[in-house]
C-alpha cells in the first residue's frame, strides 16, 4: 500500500513478524510500512493479537522472529535505551497504582536519556515540562498518582511516553475506559502531538469509527495474520467488515464531513 | 513528599548511625568509661576493641545488608510481602549449617568457622537452584523466579527438620537456636568475612536505582522506559544473593529486619530509590545494631536471639508509624 510512497522512507518497517507463545502461533507473518508521521490504527476482533503486535515493536515480547527497521536501521541491533528513545508505549488502561507522583513519574521515564549515575538535568526537566505542558496535566504535578482519575492518569500516561523522547507512539486502546469529556481530550492531545512534533502514531482500537474518522492507514489483523492495510475508505468495502469482524455494520455519512461511519445497530421491530 | 525532607530525613538517619556506632560499644554488662578505650589496656579495653567493637559493627552490616535486599526483592517482585529469605537462601544455609553441626564439621579456613562455611554453601546451592529451575522454561518471569524460590525453601526446610530428627538433643538445639539468628560474633574475621559480600552486593543494588523504580511500576513499564529487564533483575537478583548469603552464613536467619525497614523507610522518604536505598540501609544498619545491644544486655548475662527482638520493637514502631504517620506509602 505504501510501496510507492518511496518520497519518505517509512519511519517503520515490518517484515513477516512472527510470534509464538506456548506453542500457539499469536502472529503470522505481519508486514506493513508506516510513513513518518503517520496515523495507522489496528484493529480487529478480541484475541487477534493487536496487543502483542505493539508489544513485539516495543519489545516487551522479545522472542519474535522477523525484521522490524526504525527509519532503515534493525531493531535486533538496538539496546532496550536505544529503542525506548525512539518508541514509546502505553498499555492498555488497568488498575495498578503507583505510589510516585505525576512528576516523579515522569522524570523516572526518562531513564533511556540518562546515564547510570548522572543525576536528571536541566534538560531533563525541561522535557518533563514540555511533556506537561503539551498533555495539559501541569495541574496535578505534584498529585500523588493513585490518586488520579482513569482519565488524568491516561493523559499522564502520554505525558511519560513523551517526556521518554519517543517519535513514535504505541498506544493500546487509549480512550477504551474514557468518559466522552477525557475522549475527547485524549483524542485532542494525539492530534496535537502529531501537528506539533510530527509524532508517528500507532494505536490499536475497537472502535471502527475511531479508525475511521481519525487514521491516515488501517491494519487489521484476524486470529493473527493482517487480513487488511489499507486507507480507511477501503476498510468500509462490506466484504472487509464481514471478514474482519465477522458481522455487518450500518454506514451513514457523517452529518459534518459527509464521510461514512458506522452506527450503533437498533433492536428489530 | 519534599525532597527537601527526604533529604533532611537521610541525614537525620546519617547522624543516628554514627551515633549508635559510637555509643552501643560502651553499652553491656561491663561499663566501660572512655579513657579506657584509648590508651587504657587491660580487661575492658580488650572487651570494647576486641568484643564490643566487632559485634556492633557486625550487627549494622548485617542489618543494612538484609534490609537493602528486602528493599530490592519487594521491588523486583512488586510484593510488600518479600523478604530477603524469599528465595530460599536461608532455608540453604539453614540446611548447610544443620548438616555441619549435625557431622560435629570442624574444619575451619581462614579464620571462618565450619559452621558458616556450611551455611555459605548451603545458600550458594539454593540460590542456584532456584535460579535453574526458574530458567529451565524459558523465558524468566519474578512469578517463576518466586515459585522455584518457594519449592527449594519447603525443600530444604523439609531436609533441615530431618536432619534435626535424627540429631541428638544438644545438636537439635543448636541448630535450633542457629535458625533464631544471632550475633555472637566475637572478633574482626567474622565482620570481614561479611562485608566483601555485602559490600559488593551492595554496590550491583544501589547502581540499578532508576531500574528499581521502573521495576517496582511493573516490568513492562519497565521495558518500555529502555530497561533490560532480565538483564537488570538478574543483576539484582545476584547482588541480593550474595548479601544475604554473607549475612546469613555468620548471623543465621535474623528475621524482620529485612521485610519491615524497607517498608518503614517509605513511610519516612517516600518510594523513589535514589533516597530509599540511603535510607534503608542506614535504618536497617542502625536498627539491628540497636536491636543487638538490647538482645545483649536485657537479661545479661545471658542472651535473648536478636532475632526476637527485631519483631518485639519494630513491629509496634511500624504499626505506630502506618497508623499514625502523617501520610501511608
Amino acid at each position: 500500500m505504501n510501496d510507492e510512497n518511496t518520497l519518505t522512507p517509512p519511519v517503520l518497517e515490518i517484515r513477516n513478524l512472527s510470534l509464538s507463545m506456548g506453542g500457539k502461533k499469536i502472529l503470522r507473518d505481519v508486514s506493513f510500512q508506516v510513513p513518518e508521521g503517520g496515523y495507522l490504527c489496528v484493529v480487529g476482533p478480541n484475541g487477534a493479537g493487536k496487543t502483542s503486535l505493539v508489544k513485539c515493536l516495543m519489545r516487551i515480547y522479545a522472542r519474535w522472529n522477523g525484521t522490524v527497521k526504525i527509519r532503515g536501521r534493525q531493531v535486533s541491533g538496538m539496546t532496550q535505551r536505544e529503542l525506548a528513545r525512539e518508541i514509546g508505549y502505553v498499555s492498555q488502561a488497568d488498575d495498578r497504582f503507583f505510589p510516585f507522583t505525576t512528576a516523579q513519574f515522569l522524570l523516572m521515564s526518562r531513564y533511556p536519556n540518562l546515564s547510570p549515575l548522572s543525576r536528571a538535568g536541566a534538560r531533563d526537566h525541561q522535557a518533563v515540562r514540555d511533556a506537561m505542558v503539551l498533555t495539559g496535566i501541569e495541574g496535578f504535578a505534584d498529585r500523588d498518582m493513585r490518586t488520579l482519575s482513569g482519565g488524568e492518569r491516561q493523559k499522564v500516561f502520554i505525558a511519560a511516553a513523551l517526556a521518554q523522547g519517543a517519535r513514535i507512539l504505541l498506544l493500546d486502546e487509549p480512550t477504551t475506559f474514557l468518559d466522552p469529556f477525557h475522549e475527547g481530550q485524549v483524542l485532542a492531545i494525539i492530534d496535537r502531538l502529531r501537528r506539533l512534533s510530527g509524532t508517528t502514531v500507532i494505536s490499536v482500537t475497537h472502535d471502527i469509527n475511531h479508525a475511521l474518522i481519525h487514521a491516515e492507514q488501517v491494519l487489521a489483523l484476524v486470529e493473527g495474520e493482517m487480513v487488511f492495510d489499507g486507507s480507511p475508505p477501503d476498510l468500509l468495502a462490506p466484504s472487509n467488515l464481514k471478514r474482519i469482524f465477522g458481522r455487518e455494520f450500518t454506514l451513514v455519512p457523517h452529518p459534518v464531513s459527509g464521510k461514512p461511519v458506522v452506527v450503533p445497530e437498533v433492536p428489530a421491530r | 513528599m519534599t525532597s527537601f525532607k527526604g533529604r533532611t530525613i537521610i541525614l537525620f538517619l546519617l547522624g543516628t548511625t554514627v551515633l549508635v556506632l559510637a555509643a552501643a560499644p560502651f553499652i553491656g554488662m561491663t561499663p566501660i568509661s572512655p579513657e579506657v578505650v584509648f590508651g587504657g589496656s587491660g580487661n575492658r579495653h580488650e572487651i570494647f576493641w576486641r568484643i564490643r567493637v566487632p559485634r556492633v559493627l557486625a550487627a549494622w552490616i548485617a542489618g543494612a545488608g538484609l534490609a537493602a535486599a528486602g528493599m530490592a526483592f519487594q521491588a523486583l517482585f512488586r510484593n510488600p510481602l518479600a523478604t530477603p529469605f524469599t528465595l530460599g537462601v536461608a532455608s540453604g544455609a539453614a540446611l548447610g549449617a544443620a548438616v555441619a553441626i549435625r557431622t560435629g564439621l570442624s574444619i575451619a579456613f581462614l579464620g571462618i568457622s565450619g559452621v558458616s562455611l556450611a551455611a555459605l554453601a548451603g545458600a550458594i546451592l539454593s540460590v542456584l537452584l532456584v535460579y535453574g529451575l526458574s530458567r529451565i522454561r524459558a523465558p524468566l518471569t519474578t512469578t517463576t523466579l518466586l515459585l522455584a524460590g518457594v519449592a527449594v525453601n519447603f525443600f530444604f526446610s523439609s531436609l533441615n527438620l530431618f536432619a534435626q530428627y535424627l540429631s541428638d538433643f544438644t545438636h537439635t538445639f543448636r541448630i535450633i537456636r542457629w535458625l533464631m539468628g544471632g550475633l555472637e560474633v566475637t572478633d574482626f574475621d567474622s565482620v570481614f568475612q561479611m562485608v566483601p559480600f555485602v559490600a559488593a552486593g551492595l554496590v550491583l543494588i544501589a547502581l540499578k536505582w532508576r531500574e528499581l523504580d521502573l521495576l517496582s511500576a511493573g516490568e513492562e513499564l519497565a521495558a518500555s522506559r529502555g530497561v533490560s529487564v532480565t538483564r537488570v533483575q538478574n543483576t539484582l537478583f545476584f547482588g541480593s544473593s550474595l548479601v544475604v548469603g554473607g549475612v546469613v552464613a555468620v548471623c543465621g536467619p535474623i528475621g524482620f529486619v529485612g521485610i519491615m525497614a524497607p517498608h518503614i523507610c517509605r513511610l519516612l522518604v517516600g518510594p523513589v530509590h535514589s533516597r530509599l536505598i540511603p535510607a534503608t540501609v542506614l535504618f536497617g544498619g542502625s536498627f539491628l545494631a540497636v536491636c543487638d545491644t538490647v538482645a545483649r544486655t536485657i537479661i545479661a548475662p545471658a542472651e535473648i536471639p536478636v532475632g526476637v527482638i527485631t519483631a518485639l520493637l519494630g513491629g509496634p514502631f511500624f504499626l505506630w508509624l502506618l497508623i499514625w504517620g502523617e501520610k501511608g506509602a
